[in-house]
């Protein structure tokens, strides 16, 4: 198990940041913080990372507890604070064989590490430029280069996509499903769709309590949500009928007249969860006599879930 | 304590210092300030001696009360701001070895800074006898005050990521230090004795005089140490 984190709680003054969380994360898991501004997650990671001690509850990394053996739990970390905290009156190489030099890489090693995050993380052109003056896209990826520069057994990334655009996203995020194979990767967000892009296990986090732990899958299987089929059908028919024939349906809840397109009628039609409604509703509507134009099945989402947990 | 990682801290702090304005700015208006004011006494005074130089108020104020708070200002403040503490305190670097780290690099700022005074000794001894002990002891002298004053500035600048909040408090704390000092006069006769040894003053005209006193190294050392001491308590102070 990397990170080991037990009954961990943190107050700041009288303020409860985290209330009594417990979760354990391993090799190769690429695990997603969830939850809305200020529920606990940076608090988390920097109870993590060493900045922050627990009020109460242990912490471990690789079986080193984070109080007691601090230093041994840092030279085993990759971690990209918050808002990417940068110098920004130095040059990308600069900076990164500095950090280099701080995370104790032999001296003779320095330049090969350097030149290998500048490669994976396409900074070859930034090279001599100073951080300062390079755009928002590149200065992530230069903070992404300083937390893997000594490759890591763990990497907490908090908030690693902020502020990028799709393009840049969609890079970041390969990077990280790479680097987690062989890793412990733990990443917050308030993205949702980063979630499932990204990770393959997701905690949802609120007021400091873990309201949610598992895969992203799982997570919509839980949704006490119904199930949703959006109908169209040919305006040729009468449109009380119809979803007075669907209302019928044993598994159907609530059937929702959208609107009336000019040629077509466009019904919402709520049925029990987990429930495929298409079958039944498309014999419904044959026997009716109505010509189905489309149907479409959606899913709850996980955007469902977090507002349900985190409400 | 590892001492590559002082190593490392130190030189990325100097070099800083050397890629923003303030350490050439310091070194130029310094040189000008000396300049100045030993070319004056020089000729005014008609002597082979330094000892107006160091004694000179002027220089003193200058040099303890302005550089060395505009020097170590940024230290921490700047870190603090930029979000970067958390970044180096989450490194294998010890909170100890980070403060030594930017210490010793903005006393190196100010030893740099000491180096002209050392061609007045020379253009003055081209001239003129003048004895080499207590030149180099008021050098010494120099250096210990500013060694006091930059951990004054250190801590300060630890407990604020407001730069200038830094520099002003700095420089009402050197002031304060400074002056006690001169103002010992107005203290009653059985008290001075006690104060005196408070005060930097005492310390510094002591060692120009050429007597290296160890009462006056341990008032330095106890001192420079109680500085970087609550220095890392500061950093601390974010645990509690």
């Amino acid at each position: 198990m990397s990170i080991k984190v037990n009954n961990l709680t943190k107050y700041y003054g009288n303020n409860l940041a985290v209330d009594n969380i417990s979760f354990e994360a391993k090799k190769g898991e690429i695990l997603g913080f969830l939850g809305p501004n200020g529920a606990g997650k940076s608090t988390t990671m920097k109870i993590i990372t060493t900045y922050l001690p627990p009020t109460s509850g242990t912490v471990s990394v690789d079986g080193f507890d984070v109080e007691e053996k601090s230093l041994d739990v840092r030279k085993k970390l990759g971690y990209l604070p918050e808002l990417n905290p940068l110098y920004y009156d130095m040059n990308v190489v600069d900076y990164l064989d500095y950090i280099a030099a701080l995370d104790g890489i032999p001296k003779s090693d320095i330049r090969k590490k350097r030149e290998e995050m500048i490669k994976v993380c396409g900074l070859e052109t930034m090279r001599k430029k100073d951080i300062g003056t390079l755009s928002k896209g590149f200065k992530q990826r230069v903070g992404l280069a300083q937390a893997m520069i000594n490759n890591p057994d763990v990497l907490i990334l908090d908030e690693p996509t902020s502020g990028l655009d799709p393009n840049q996203i969609i890079e970041i995020r390969n990077l990280i499903k790479k680097l987690g194979k062989e890793k412990t990767v733990i990443l917050s967000t308030h993205i949702l769709s980063e979630v499932t892009a990204t990770c393959n296990r997701v905690i949802i986090i609120n007021k400091g309590k873990i309201v949610a732990d598992g895969t992203p899958e799982e997570l919509q299987g839980r949704s006490k949500g119904q199930s949703l089929v959006i109908l169209e059908v040919k305006n040729n028919c009468d449109k009380n009928a119809i979803s007075g024939s669907l209302k019928d349906i044993r598994t159907v809840n609530k059937v929702e007249f959208v609107k009336d397109t000019g040629d077509s009628f466009i019904f919402n039609i709520y049925g029990d969860k987990g429930v495929d409604l298409r079958e039944v509703i498309s014999t419904k509507v044959n026997s009716q006599g109505a010509t189905l134009l489309s149907m479409q099945a959606k899913h709850s989402t996980l955007e469902d879930i977090f507002r349900e947990l985190t409400k | 304590m590892n001492t590559q990682n002082i190593k490392t801290i130190y030189s990325k702090e100097l070099k800083s210092y050397f890629n923003s304005p303030v350490a050439y700015i310091v070194m130029i208006v310094f040189m000008v300030i000396s300049g100045f004011l030993f070319t004056v006494s020089f000729f005014q005074i008609n002597t082979a001696s330094m000892r107006e130089f160091f004694g000179s108020f002027f220089i003193q104020l200058v040099l303890f009360v302005v550089f060395i708070p505009a020097i170590t200002m940024r230290s921490f403040s700047e870190e603090k701001k930029q979000g970067t503490l958390e970044l180096l305190l989450t490194k294998p670097v010890t909170d100890i070895e980070l403060i030594l780290g930017k210490y010793l690099s903005a006393l190196t700022l100010v030893i740099f800074t000491l180096i002209p005074t050392i061609f007045y000794f020379i253009v003055i001894k081209l001239i003129g006898p003048i004895p080499f002990w207590p030149f180099m002891t008021s050098l010494l002298g120099f250096i210990l005050m500013s060694a006091f004053f930059i951990g004054i500035g250190v801590f300060v600048s630890s407990l604020t990521e407001n730069q200038i909040i830094a520099f002003i408090v700095s420089v009402l704390i050197c002031l304060f230090f400074f002056l006690l000092g001169k103002l010992l006069v107005v203290f009653p006769p059985s008290m001075v004795s006690v104060f005196e040894y408070v005060t930097t003053d005492y310390h510094l005209s002591n060692i120009s005089r050429g007597v290296i006193d160890s009462r006056v190294l341990i008032y330095y050392f106890s001192m420079i140490f109680f500085t970087l001491f609550l220095t890392k308590v500061s950093l601390e102070s974010r645990k509690w």
